[in-house]
């Protein structure tokens, strides 16, 4: 076990370096480099510019160094807790972030729970009830759930709330609870406001967990150890619960990982869309003024969000799957 | 009916999709809304950039067969409008007048067009006289049409779509082959990558790179670029697809008859291998393509994609972005739908080819 633990470790390790690369990668790759945005802003102030300043600066900052030293040493700044400045809001990068990574992981921690406590019974529930009303109605909204951008699904929401609920979205609060101290009242507000935001992240991700869900356990219900079972004279649902939906849920623990890819790749649009105070709406800002400090650190934590999810995902699988377990122990 | 024997694979699996009523009717949609916006210039009432200032922020238009003194009749027409000044506030306010009616015609003369430089006319296929207008889906906050401006977009989307999916392509068939055929050490770095990049929340990364793309590029260098990253999203799939045929196809007696008959590789990957999974590869393609679409319209709707002067059916919802504009003037998200439903007919278009491709279905 602890031998297990300790390989996917250091594999999630590994994978965290690689990403850490290609966002370090990234955040290179706009023309120009923080002596030129320096030197282009004291221009737009007034002040001359020679170009020995500018070189000078250069210097100072170590920006003429070669890509590798330069990597280097943003890695050991941030590992020790320097995220660096963010030119866009003129804050260091933390405290822009400190506020809004709460929310971010709120909302994407409540969308994987709708995902699978919708998902999977719904899927279970649409194998055992095949070609009925409600296995009909799964897969046409499961067709819809994927077809539809979760932009554009997060619009209608707030249209239809606004229209026949007087929701106000948008935001966590509305207007009279800003600025007021913490109430049972502020509180059912911001839930109320919650509820779009995972509703929207979740959509795709449970109506791909329906079909998964369903074709498994499809594939598991036809197997006679299934009817051995129901010979025995269990109930029906009974023997469901107890021997396939055991089996069909491994292929869904097993992408958990991926399944919190596609959450977290949602989290910025939605965000930004319904201009919630997590980092969605930052990261977007930092793109479009190219601040790549900011830009690089939110996808570094997009990231380790993910290799953290799969690392889950994989603890979870060594628990649930004896073949697994045999596998690992026999090594 | 032919016997299935006298018949050939392809004609085989044509009648089996046919057979299948949703992707069969998914396909003939699409076909008619390809060729519609593919001759967008002529379908379209209006150009994507024409102003209508009499009408800003309009209301969409619904088409009636009343009578102005409510008798039915069989032409189309619209509910004329009415600009007047509000008496409190004096501002231009534009009101449904039913008193009167602006007929549709049909083949009607408006702004002069050129149909990708090939030839000019001024002739559209609808449209109403001189003195109103029409506007199906309503007008955006500079009045323009966003009927024509839908059409346009939608061609615009597809066609990017269509390149990336091409260049996607190219690039799974050349790696994924590549990785199945050497096998080995090749083949292991590649899927490392590979999976690298499927574990990677894409949507971010893109976002990443397309901020990237400088502001002072003209709108063609963008759409080239774009059409790049679009293809980054779509090709490890197709890769592995590749990939994981090739493999399973080694050891097979065809293939090493080929072999030895002194083919090549790349001749025996051509046309010994490739045939053999078309139908899945086509599968892929259809929802690599959904894939492309939906997220070329959320980079252009988040205005780090394609930008006007272009219009694409992400850039016609660029201003949906806040949310008192979307409750205001909701039809901004229209060409949204054409989206979904794009997205759904490739998808319904793709179940079809693969159980199509399923010689156990004949």
């Amino acid at each position: 076990m602890l031998a297990f633990l300790g390989r996917r470790m250091i594999a999630a390790m590994i994978v965290m370096v690689a990403f850490s690369f290609v966002v370090f990668f990234l955040v290179q790759l706009p023309p120009g480099d923080f002596a030129d945005v320096w030197a282009a802003s004291r221009a737009a102030q007034g002040d001359t510019v020679t170009p020995d300043e500018v070189e000078n600066i250069r210097e100072a900052f170590g920006l003429n160094r070669p890509f590798v030293i330069q990597y280097a040493d943003w890695m050991f700044s941030l590992l020790q807790g320097d995220l660096g400045f963010s030119f866009e809001f003129q804050k260091p990068v933390a405290h822009v972030l400190a506020e809004r990574l709460p929310l971010t992981l709120a909302i994407s921690f409540a969308a994987l729970v709708i995902i699978y406590v919708v998902g999977v019974p719904l899927g279970i529930y649409s194998a055992v009830r095949q070609h009925k009303m409600v296995d009909y109605s799964a897969t046409f909204i499961g067709y819809f759930g994927l077809a539809t951008p979760n932009f554009l699904l997060a619009l209608i929401l707030v249209y239809l709330a606004q229209r026949w609920f007087g929701l106000s979205a948008g935001g966590i609060f509305s207007p009279e609870y800003l600025g007021q101290p913490w109430s049972w009242g502020k509180f059912w507000d911001m839930l109320s406001h919650l509820v779009i935001p995972v509703l929207v992240l979740g959509s795709a991700g449970t109506a791909a967990q329906v079909r998964t869900m369903r074709a498994t356990m499809l594939d598991e219900l036809s197997k006679p150890y299934v009817r051995a079972a129901l010979a025995t004279g269990k109930s029906p649902w009974q023997v469901v619960l107890k021997y396939p939906t055991r089996v069909a849920i491994i292929p869904i623990v097993s992408t958990l990982g991926w399944e919190l890819t596609l959450v977290i790749s949602g989290a910025p649009i939605v965000g930004i869309v319904l201009s919630l105070p997590d980092m969605g709406p930052v990261f977007l800002q930092s793109l479009i003024g190219q601040d790549m400090a900011l830009a690089g650190v939110i996808l570094l934590i997009y990231y380790l969000l993910v290799v953290i999810g799969t690392l889950i995902s994989d603890l979870l699988l060594f628990w649930l799957d004896p073949r697994i377990r045999a596998g690992v122990e026999s090594k | 009916m032919t016997a299935a024997a006298d018949l050939s694979r392809r004609q085989l699996a044509w009648r089996a999709f046919r057979s299948n009523r949703l992707a069969f009717f998914s396909l003939c949609l699409l076909v008619l809304l390809v060729f519609v916006s593919l001759f967008a210039e002529f379908f379209a009432p209006y150009t994507p950039q024409e102003r209508n200032r009499a009408y800003t922020d309009g209301a969409p238009m619904g088409i009636t067969f009343t009578n102005a003194d409510g008798g039915l009749s069989l032409a189309p027409m619209v509910v004329a409008r009415v600009t007047e000044r509000d008496p409190d506030t004096l501002r231009r306010v534009t009101v449904a007048d039913p008193g009167e009616r602006w007929p549709i015609e049909f083949f009607t003369r408006g702004e002069s067009y050129s149909w990708f430089g090939l030839f000019d006319s001024d002739i559209h296929f609808f449209g109403v006289a001189d003195g109103g207008y029409l506007h199906l889906f309503g007008t955006d906050r500079l009045g323009r049409d966003i009927f024509s401006r839908t059409l346009y977009a939608f061609r615009t989307s597809l066609s990017i779509g269509l390149a990336s999916v091409v260049a996607a392509f190219v690039l799974g068939i050349t790696v994924g082959g590549i990785a199945g055929y050497l096998g080995g050490f090749v083949d292991a770095a590649i899927m490392r990558v590979i999976e690298f990049l499927q574990s990677i929340p894409t949507l971010p990364l893109w976002l990443t790179v397309a901020a990237a793309v400088p502001r002072e590029w003209t709108a063609l260098q963008v759409y080239l670029v774009m059409t790049l990253i679009l293809a980054m999203i779509g090709w490890t799939t197709l890769a592995r697809r590749v990939r994981s045929r090739i493999i399973a196809m080694h050891s097979d007696e065809h293939i090493l008859a080929a072999r030895l008959g002194g083919n090549r590789p790349v001749r025996v990957f051509r046309k010994h291998m490739l045939p053999a999974f078309t139908g899945y590869l086509i599968v892929d393609l259809t929802l690599a393509f959904s894939t492309i679409v939906l997220a070329e319209t959320a980079l252009s709707f988040l205005g780090l994609g394609l930008r006007e002067p272009v219009v694409s059916l992400g850039v016609l919802m660029l201003p949906a972005q806040s949310i008192a504009a979307i409750i205001l003037t909701p039809w901004y998200l229209i060409p949204g739908f054409f989206v979904v439903a794009v997205v759904l007919l490739l998808n319904f278009i793709g179940d079809g080819v693969r159980d199509a491709a399923d010689p156990s279905g004949y």
